[in-house]
């Protein structure tokens, strides 16, 4: 281990330190992130959902978006995998499908950070994050 | 560097240890190498959840699932279903209790609600034995500040302004006493972190120092700057091997990246603690008896003044603060200290541990805001009371407080408010009662506790609470008498008002509140010899109901001193002189002919 | 001195800055009752215990009820000792006391002595809420030939723990187990004899209870005077005569000689002897030991060891075998007085009086306890048999006198019987811290100088601070003395001695606070140190009216020397007047 040496070199650290803890620091205030869960089902993750997933949590990481990945179940559109549900505070949730790692970081500079819809939203019936209580 | 996509945060706390966490650790990291996804889950153990009822606890980061129970072989299950298919294992997620609906989020748990954690911040959040996650969540951050930007005295002008009271029992302002000690010259002075936490029930410093003990050493260091200190000693039992190890682990750390020890972070402030282990006598939770006990003599108060802030150990100035007053603080300076006054109430700033205990649904340690409602925490927190009974009273700061009853269930919880209502904060033990429960008994509970735990030094307390004890249990045994109410609470005014310490001076207390509040309850049992609760033993009476009774002869034969008798197929009786209320024939009989009353 | 002004039942009174709420009363004439305080400003100790809470008073302002012992006054402070929140709390405490104490007051011992007995009078303790079936707390007996310790009646008052620990540094005795079962006790709960204890006995100088006791011999003594085969001789410590008028109503410090003389006559002892006699053959032993320790160093024999230390005190005998086994080799070889009596006795006297050795009991009359316990040592017996056979102390003999239906007041002035009731001044001054050491010097200085002493009175060895030096100049030699009484003094001047610190020729150490006088076998002084000053200058005042002031001009002495035992250290008198030390560390 080395020492700290002065208190510069311990903010350094902090600053190094604290990206391994991002994920639970977010998890501790989501409703004030963006949160976009990736369908990690059998049929997901044959689609290419992992792929997916890892693209988006790096770029978030790397661009420092305030947004929270989580990974769910099938939401029943198998035909249309990989699909990412994306909710931003105070807005209704969007579900994109055939995502795959190009449309990922469409979604994530388009939508998330500008709120411009693209292509591929599927409407939704079904239990948003809101609703599940 | 790997980008876990989630964290399986296991408790690895005194209870969930006992339960085997720290097995499920290895298995869950088995499964999830099996599996080939180590670089998508990190499982990491950390100190305690607080919902120690529900233990062993699982949380899934960042979706806040919140596993409880959870047994060995239920990890394969998690690893396979939730880290590789997203799919959340219901089966172990928490159950409401009212709407018997699976909570997804621990968000949305009403155990969680209401809650607010501040002492408790990093307890289920970081790996305690990782000095690494607590430098990542601003650890240490504090102390740096003070040493660059700040004078002694202006430190703790800001704990002063924070409104920080001592969470060990009495209350005191915080910062009023680091500056008596930082008042007092003398050559060597110490700061004393008091682990002698010994309330019945309470084990919130327990679990901050398993949790999290480097917010403690990085406050108890930020005292040794304020008041002019060296040196650090932390009192604990030895009866918390884990937090010791813990402890110790954090300690090493802290020195091996130079935060303790000479010259910290090269600014020239030089930082030593040391450990000293208690036997786990209550009394020495008391400030001047913990310093004795240190010197090696026998643990017992001395009266004060001299205050510890002039003459304590080794007869230096010390300052002597509780661990949970001391995980409050690093946080104090880096948030700031109107930002902690602005939580809780208008004399009680920020929130308190309390260890919720009893006839509750939800038992497990809880941080709350200063001035929240008994009512919030019993009923919200604590999801009501245990198989639908009626609520009766909440014993409030351990053997030391009183009870609070139905009509204080909507005062906002703070020192004064507690104080004022008879009862007191203590260490924030929290104990509730249903109808079940005799207040009598109750109030024998805690004195037999206190005559346990006397040092024996002063003589109201010594002999005085020898002699409450043995009153009450006279009542309970249905053999008390008016007289002995009478004497009963003129013994507890005279102990309270002549004892030496806090523990004799505050002992009476159980008594003196169930007389005020349940007065009926020990009338009934001087007067008509009956235990409203039906709880005492001794004022149970059992007959048996003549045209219920067939004389099939079990009750006889269960029996175990011969007070049954009665011809086959005739109705039996019991003779009361002979019965033990032992309750086997009451047991045994398929006619329900057993009446006890 | 910073002063503060406070009320105290309505009355304003100024008091040092310090000073507790009780000392600040008793200065107004307001005695508040006390238990577990004791004044111990006499040796410098600031005792304020704050544990039995009979002193408590109403403190303006204050949530609770103050120890006065242990609260310091403050400016403008309101106190008020009788109001009815006072006497009832008082009461009660007292009563929870006594519901744990055995109400054996009728066969106590010390009935009619005791602290808590005059308490509950005081209070008016009519009777006591005990529970039905209420615990007491009860203990083992323990039995030493010096005091028994019957712990049933302990109060935890703690007093002897005090004394033991911060006055004697003895360490003996302290609180063990918790609560209502705590008890005072030695370490790992051995019996007194094989702890560290010292038969001081100053513990039971200060039980206020019947707890701690001393071992009573007087049955054996009655027992003895009445066995006509048995030829009966009796011994008078120095410090005994000045106070056991006391427990006849007497003023302290009123010299009773003459009447303990009488009395001890009546009671049938067969003769009536003076332990002076044997402190004058003490000083010429060990005066001759330290001369010639003196003599060799100053002839610059570096195998001598100095300072040479008295050894007339069985207490601190036992302390340093206990506590300084590397030093055994210091103190003068000379028996105590006692000892050296009874082994006269046995042998010369008995020749004279023609009595067989086991027909002749030796008691003794001491001011002490420890005495008991040096009388049964099995270096001071032949053949099994004692040279002093039973030791009591200066309560134990009023008692007898008091069983003997003898009107003490008013008995005639007798004379010792010779050749054993002779002595000097020099003897008699043995009672008081310096004495023995002063005693030494009047023969030290003429046989060194070979001239005579012009003033005889060494008035820089007296005094009563707990450690003191003075240098004593033997024409042209200055000789270094060092004193010290309380075995917590002498502790510290030995651990000086151990460092090398000092460069002292003789040392006299006493146990007891301000010497014999202050024995545990002396009447009961309560911490009063105007008793102990009396007796300290009615011991002076006997020295004083003395004819011979010398030991070496004892003519007795000198006739013993002649008859018997030849000259000082001689092989005689090594045999039957020193001894040697054990070493008894017991951690």
């Amino acid at each position: 281990m080395k020492k700290i040496k002065s208190l510069d070199d311990l903010r350094k650290m902090k600053r190094e330190l604290e990206h391994g803890m991002n994920i639970r620091e977010k998890s501790n205030s989501p409703e004030s992130l963006v949160q976009i869960r990736v369908a990690m089902a059998t049929c997901g993750i044959a689609a290419g959902a992992r792929t997916v997933m890892n693209a988006l949590i790096e770029k978030i990481e790397k661009e420092k978006v305030p947004a929270v990945v989580t990974q769910g179940g099938c939401m029943g559109y198998c035909y249309a995998e990989p699909t990412i549900e994306v909710k931003i505070p105070g807005k209704d949730p969007v579900v994109f499908g055939n995502v795959d790692e190009k449309v990922a970081a469409e979604i994530v500079d388009k939508y998330i950070k500008n709120g411009e819809l693209i292509d591929g939203i599927i409407p939704t019936n079904y239990q948003t994050i809101n609703e599940k209580k | 560097m790997a980008h876990y996509k989630m964290h399986l945060l296991v408790c690895g706390g005194t209870g969930c240890r006992a339960s085997q966490s720290d097995k499920i650790v290895e298995n869950l990291t088995a499964e999830i190498e099996k599996l080939g996804l180590e670089n998508d889950a990190q499982v990491v153990t950390t100190g305690c959840f607080g919902f120690c009822e529900k233990g062993p606890i699982v949380k899934v980061v960042p979706d806040n699932t919140f596993y409880t129970q959870v047994k060995l072989e239920d990890c394969a299950e998690i690893v396979k279903e939730h880290v590789l298919k997203g799919r959340k294992v219901k089966r172990l997620l928490y159950e409401d209790p009212e709407t018997k609906k699976h909570i997804e989020d621990s968000k949305h748990m009403g155990f969680y609600q209401k809650q607010l954690r501040i002492a408790l911040r990093n307890c289920g959040f970081i790996d305690p034995e990782n000095i690494d996650e607590y430098i990542a969540r601003e650890g240490y951050a504090a102390i740096a500040k003070i040493l660059e930007e700040m004078t002694p005295q202006e430190a703790i002008d800001v704990l002063k302004k924070s409104g920080l009271r001592g969470r060990g029992g009495g209350g005191f302002p915080t910062g009023l006493k680091w500056e008596f000690a930082s008042k007092n010259m003398a050559d060597q002075k110490y700061v004393v972190c008091n682990a002698d936490e010994g309330d019945p029930g309470a084990f919130m410093d327990r679990s901050i120092l398993e949790g999290d003990p480097h917010s403690v050493i990085e406050a108890m260091a930020i005292c040794g700057y304020c008041i002019g200190a060296t040196k650090g000693l932390v009192y604990i039992r030895a009866e918390y091997p884990l937090a010791i190890k813990r402890l110790q682990t954090a300690l090493k750390q802290a020195r091996e990246y130079g935060l303790l020890g000479e010259d910290i972070m090269g600014t020239g402030f030089g930082f030593e603690i040391e450990l000293k282990f208690g036997a786990g006598a209550f009394v020495c939770g008391e400030e001047t008896a913990l310093i004795h006990s240190m010197e090696g003599n026998r643990g017992e108060p001395t009266v004060k003044p001299p205050f510890p802030a002039e003459k304590g150990y080794l007869g230096k100035p010390t300052n002597v603060n509780n661990v949970e007053t001391l995980a409050n603080i690093p946080v104090i300076f880096n948030k700031g200290a109107s930002w902690f006054s602005s939580i809780g109430s208008e004399k009680s700033k920020g929130t308190k541990v309390f260890a919720l205990a009893g006839k509750i649904n939800n038992v497990g340690l809880i941080e709350v805001p200063m001035g929240i409602t008994l009512r919030e925490v019993i009923f919200e927190i604590g999801g009501g009371i245990k198989n639908g009974k009626k609520f009766k009273a909440v014993q409030t700061g351990g053997p030391s407080g009183g009870c609070l009853t139905e009509k204080h269930l909507d005062t906002p919880i703070d020192f004064d408010n507690l104080l004022a209502a008879g009862s007191m904060m203590g260490s924030g033990g929290m104990i509730v009662m249903d109808e079940d429960d005799c207040m009598v008994a109750m109030a024998k509970f805690y004195l037999e506790f206190t005559v346990e735990e006397s040092c024996g030094k002063c003589a109201p307390c010594r002999v005085g609470n020898k002699r409450l004890h043995e009153i009450l249990e006279k009542i309970c045994a249905g053999k008390g008498t008016e007289d002995d109410l009478e004497y009963l609470q003129n013994l507890s005014k005279v102990i309270k008002d002549t004892a030496l310490c806090g523990l004799g001076q505050t002992s009476p207390n159980p008594v003196l509140s169930t007389l005020e509040h349940f007065y009926d309850e020990y009338l009934a049992h001087v007067r008509e010899r009956i235990c409203i609760a039906g709880s005492c033993k001794a004022l149970k009476l059992y007959t048996i109901i003549a045209d219920k009774c067939t004389g099939c002869t079990a009750c006889t034969r269960a029996c175990p001193v011969g007070a049954i008798t009665g011809e086959k197929r005739q109705p039996h009786v019991i003779d009361a002189d002979k019965c033990i209320r032992c309750g086997a024939c009451y047991d045994k009989c398929k006619f329900s002919a057993i009446h006890v009353q | 001195m910073e002063k503060i002004k406070l009320t105290i039942d309505n009355i304003e009174v100024e008091v040092d800055k310090g000073t507790t709420i009780y000392k600040a009363a008793k200065q107004i004439g307001i005695d508040i009752p006390v238990l577990c305080y004791m004044n111990l400003e006499h040796l410098n100790i600031e005792n304020r215990p704050g544990g039995c809470r009979i002193c408590v008073v109403e403190v303006e302002g204050r949530r609770n009820l103050a120890p006065s012992c242990s609260t310091e006054c403050t400016p403008g402070m309101v106190v008020k000792t009788h109001t009815i929140r006072v006497l009832n709390a008082r009461k009660t405490v007292l009563e929870l006391i006594l519901s744990d104490h055995p109400s054996s007051c009728l066969t106590c011992s010390s009935s009619g002595q005791c602290d808590l007995q005059d308490l509950a009078q005081r209070l008016g303790i009519r009777e006591i809420h005990a529970v039905e079936n209420a615990m007491v707390s009860t203990y083992r007996k323990d039995c030493s030939p010096a005091l028994n310790r019957d712990m049933d009646k302990c109060i935890m008052c703690r007093k002897c723990e005090t004394v033991c620990n911060d006055v004697q540094t003895v360490g003996a005795l302290s609180a063990v187990n918790r609560g209502f079962m705590s008890v005072v006790a030695t370490a790992f709960e051995q019996d007194l004899v094989d702890s560290t204890c010292t038969f001081c006995g100053q513990c039971v100088a200060v039980c206020p209870t019947g707890a701690l006791t001393p071992f009573d011999d007087t049955n054996k003594i009655i027992r003895a005077l009445s066995d006509p085969s048995k030829t009966v001789i009796v011994q008078t410590a120095p410090a005994v005569r000045a106070a056991l008028g006391e427990e006849f109503g007497l003023p302290a410090g009123t010299l009773v000689t003459g009447k303990m003389v009488a009395a001890l006559r009546t009671l049938g002892f067969d003769k009536v002897f003076d332990t002076d006699f044997a402190a004058d053959l003490t000083i010429m032993e060990e005066g001759t030991e330290l001369l010639s320790r003196l003599s060799r160093f100053l002839e610059g024999d570096k195998s001598v060891k100095l300072p040479l230390l008295t050894s007339c005190c069985p207490a601190w005998v036992n302390f340093f075998e206990c506590f300084y086994p590397d030093m055994l080799d210091i103190p003068s070889t000379a028996r105590s007085p006692q000892q050296m009596f009874g082994a006269i006795a046995k042998t010369y006297l008995a020749d004279q009086m023609k009595v067989k050795r086991e027909d002749l009991v030796v008691v003794s009359v001491m001011p002490c306890l420890a005495k008991k316990f040096e009388c049964e040592r099995e270096e001071f017996a032949v053949e099994g048999n004692p040279d002093v056979d039973f030791s009591i102390s200066t309560r134990e003999l009023a008692g007898l006198i008091k069983a003997a239906n003898i009107n003490f007041n008013n008995l005639p002035e007798e004379d010792y019987d010779n050749p054993m009731g002779e002595s000097t001044g020099a003897s008699v001054i043995f009672g008081v811290t310096g004495g023995v050491i002063e005693a030494a010097c009047r023969t030290a200085y003429e046989l060194f100088t070979g001239k005579k002493l012009e003033k005889i009175d060494f008035e820089e060895l007296r005094g009563i601070e707990g450690i003191r030096s003075a240098t004593i100049d033997f024409d042209g030699t200055p000789i270094n003395i060092g004193i010290a009484h309380t075995l917590g003094n002498a502790r510290k001047l030995l651990d000086g001695i151990r460092a090398g610190m000092y460069n002292f020729h003789a040392i006299e150490i006493m146990a007891c606070p301000g010497g014999c006088i202050g024995g545990a076998g002396q009447p009961l002084h309560h911490g009063d140190s105007n008793i102990l000053k009396a007796r300290y200058e009615a011991i002076y005042r006997e020295d004083a009216n003395k004819p011979i002031r010398k030991s070496h001009e004892n003519p007795y002495i000198v006739k013993l020397y002649e008859e018997f035992l030849g000259e000082p250290m001689s092989e005689k008198a090594h045999h039957l007047l020193h001894t040697c030390y054990f070493c008894k560390e017991k951690h």
